[in-house]
C-alpha cells in the first residue's frame, strides 16, 4: 500500500460452508486505474467485488478505502450510514442484469435522477438537465427521457444503468461483468463507450469478468484467479502475453485467436 | 356504564399505549410499534386512534370525533357515542371546546391551541409503503434516512403531469429527520401540521404503529425548489357559508350535472353561519 493507494485489501479470506470462495486475496487499487479480476466461474470473482464494496463480510481479512480527504477506513468497520453514504456518491456498481439495478417501473430520467435526488439534489430543472446530458453521453435519445425502461433493449438498458451509476460522479466502480449477455456488436460499442467515459472522468474500477478480450481492452492491470487464490497478477499485456502461470496460460490459449 | 373499565381498555393496556405515545413524542414521526388491542369495530373503522384516545381520556376531558370533517357521519357519531357510554366524558361537535379531537382524514380549521390534542386515524403509518413492499427494508431507510426513493416518486409526477399529483396523504418530514405520513388529511391541510401548538398523536390499529408530532415542531412537505409545494385550492365558495379559504367538498346535486361546493368542516361552517356569513344558498341557523 502506497500513499495514494484508493482501495487496498489484505488476506481476505471467505468460506461458504466447505468451500472456501476466498482464500487469502490481496488488492490494490490505484486513482483512474482498471483493474480486471479474470477466472473462470466458481472462482471466487464476484465474491471479491461483493467483500470489495462491503456488501459481504469477509471471515478474515480486511478492505480499506481512501476517502476524498485523504483518510483510509476499513470498510467492514465503517457505520452502515457511512457505508450506504459510500455507495450512494463516491461509489458505483454496476451489475451484469441492469434490470437489478434499474427501477423497472420508474422513468429513465427518474432512475439517472434517483442517485442524484439521493444526494441532496432538490431542484427538478437541474436534475432533470443531468440526466438529459448523461443520457446523450451514453448515446441514448433524450426524446425518450420519459419512457419506461421496460421499452429499452438490452444494450440500453445497460447505458441506462452505466448513465445512473456515474450520473454522481462516482471515484470508483464497480462493474460485474458489464457486458456479459449482449451480443458482440452490442459489446464493442458499449465497450467503447465505458472506456471513453472511464477515460474521461478519470473513474477507478475493479472490473470482474471471464473474458479476456473485455480486460484487455479496458484495464490496465488484471489478476488472474482460481479456486479463491488470485494465481498471477500484474500488467494486462504482460500477463496476456506472457502468462507464467499454468492455469493463466491454459486460459489465454483457449480464447481463440480471431 | 357497569362492566367496563374508565375508557374501555383495561388500565394494564391504556399504560402500555402511553408509552408507546411517550417513545413517539421523543422521537418526532417515527413509528413506535405497539400491542394493538381487538377493538369492537373493524379495522379500518379507527381501531388505531380509538385506543389513543381512550388511553388519553382522562374524565374532565372533552372529547371531539370528526369523519372527513363531519360531525354527524356514522363513524363519528358512533365513536362519540363509544366514549360517551363507556368514559362518560362530556362531548362536543364544537372544535374550541373540546381538550381531545379524534379524526379521520382532516384537520378541523378553526386553529388549536396548546390545550388540545389532536388523535388521528391512520390506515397506513408507512409512507414508503407504495415504493418498497418489504417492512425491514423501509425500517433501514428510515434509519439511514435514505428517502431518494420518495423524491423519485414526485420527480416522476412531475415528469408526467408537471405537478406533484398526491392529493392526500402527502408524505412531510417531521422535524428535519423522519419521513412521515400525515394520515390521508387532504394536501390542503398540510401546512396546519407544521408548528402547530396542540400535540398530534397518530394511531394505527391493523399495522399496530403510533407515532407523534409535539407541539411547535417542523414539518415540511416534501418538494422541489423549483416546484414548491402548492396544495390544491377548489375553486368556488360554499354554497351555506361562503367560505373560500376552507377545504370545500364538492357535491353533486341533481342529474343534470348541477354541483355545490361545501365546507367539508361542517363546525366551521355552522360557527360562520352564526357569526352571520352566509354564502349563495345559505340559509341563517
Amino acid at each position: 500500500m502506497t500513499v495514494d493507494t484508493l482501495l487496498s485489501a489484505r488476506g481476505l479470506r471467505l468460506s461458504f460452508g466447505a468451500i472456501p470462495a476466498l482464500a487469502g486475496v490481496d488488492v490494490d487499487l490505484w486513482p483512474g486505474e482498471i483493474l480486471a479480476v479474470v477466472g473462470e466461474s466458481g472462482s471466487g470473482k464476484t465474491t471479491l467485488l461483493n467483500v470489495l464494496c462491503g456488501r459481504l463480510a469477509p471471515d478474515g481479512g480486511a478492505v480499506w478505502y481512501r476517502d476524498p480527504s485523504g483518510r483510509l477506513a476499513d470498510v467492514h468497520a465503517m457505520p452502515a450510514p457511512t457505508l450506504r453514504q459510500l455507495h450512494r456518491s463516491d461509489w458505483g456498481f454496476v451489475r451484469q442484469d441492469p434490470r437489478e439495478s434499474l427501477r423497472m417501473g420508474v422513468s429513465a430520467g427518474g432512475n439517472v435522477g434517483e442517485r442524484l435526488m439521493a444526494a441532496g439534489a432538490r431542484h427538478y430543472g437541474q436534475i432533470r438537465a443531468t440526466a438529459t446530458e448523461w443520457l446523450m453521453r451514453v448515446e441514448i435519445d433524450p426524446a425518450r427521457i420519459d419512457d419506461l425502461p421496460r421499452s429499452f433493449s438490452g444494450g440500453m438498458l445497460q447505458r441506462l444503468q452505466i448513465a445512473r451509476t456515474l450520473a454522481t460522479h462516482p471515484r470508483l466502480v464497480f462493474m460485474d461483468e458489464p457486458t456479459g449477455g449482449l451480443d458482440v456488436s452490442v459489446q464493442a460499442r458499449l465497450l467503447d463507450l465505458i472506456r471513453g467515459l472511464v477515460r474521461d472522468l478519470g473513474i477507478a474500477s475493479v472490473l470482474v469478468t471471464h473474458d479476456l478480450a473485455v480486460a484487455r481492452l479496458l484495464a490496465q492491470r488484471i489478476a488472474v484467479m482460481q479456486r479463491g487464490l488470485v494465481v498471477e497478477t500484474g500488467l494486462t499485456d504482460q500477463v496476456l502475453d506472457d502468462p507464467r502461470h499454468p492455469y493463466t496460460q491454459l486460459l489465454v490459449s483457449s480464447v481463440l485467436q480471431a | 356504564m357497569k362492566g367496563y373499565n374508565f375508557a374501555y381498555l383495561d388500565e394494564q393496556t391504556k399504560r402500555m399505549i402511553r408509552r408507546a405515545i411517550l417513545k413517539a413524542v421523543a422521537i418526532p414521526g417515527h413509528q413506535i410499534p405497539f400491542g394493538a388491542r381487538e377493538m369492537p369495530l373493524p379495522y379500518g373503522w379507527g381501531t388505531g386512534g380509538i385506543q389513543v384516545t381512550a388511553a388519553i381520556l382522562g374524565a374532565d376531558d372533552v372529547l371531539k370525533v370528526i369523519d372527513q370533517g363531519a360531525d354527524d357521519t356514522t363513524n363519528a357519531v358512533s365513536i362519540r357515542r363509544f366514549f360517551a357510554a363507556t368514559a362518560g366524558v362530556r362531548t362536543t361537535t364544537r372544535t374550541a371546546e373540546a381538550s381531545v379531537i379524534q379524526t379521520r382524514h382532516r384537520i378541523p380549521e378553526t386553529p388549536l391551541t396548546e390545550a388540545q390534542i389532536l388523535v388521528y386515524q391512520v390506515p397506513q403509518p408507512e409512507p414508503l409503503y407504495r415504493l418498497e413492499p418489504s417492512r425491514s427494508e423501509t425500517t433501514q431507510m428510515h434509519a439511514l434516512a435514505d428517502y431518494g426513493a420518495m423524491h423519485v416518486k414526485l420527480y416522476e409526477d412531475i415528469a408526467r403531469w408537471g405537478q406533484v399529483a398526491i392529493s392526500y396523504d402527502y408524505p412531510v418530514m417531521v422535524a428535519g429527520r423522519y419521513l412521515t405520513s400525515p394520515s390521508p388529511i387532504p394536501a390542503f391541510d398540510n401546512p396546519k401540521l407544521h408548528r402547530m401548538p396542540a400535540l398530534q398523536l397518530f394511531g394505527a390499529g391493523r399495522e399496530k404503529r403510533i407515532y407523534a408530532i409535539p407541539p411547535y415542531t417542523d414539518v415540511r412537505s416534501l418538494d422541489f425548489d423549483d416546484h414548491p409545494f402548492a396544495p390544491p385550492h377548489a375553486r368556488g365558495a360554499c354554497a351555506l357559508c361562503g367560505a373560500t379559504d376552507a377545504y370545500l367538498d364538492e357535491v353533486v346535486i341533481d342529474d343534470r350535472g348541477r354541483r355545490m361546493f361545501v365546507c367539508s368542516d361542517t363546525d366551521h361552517c355552522a360557527t360562520r353561519r352564526d357569526a352571520g356569513h352566509l354564502g349563495a344558498e345559505g340559509v341563517a341557523p
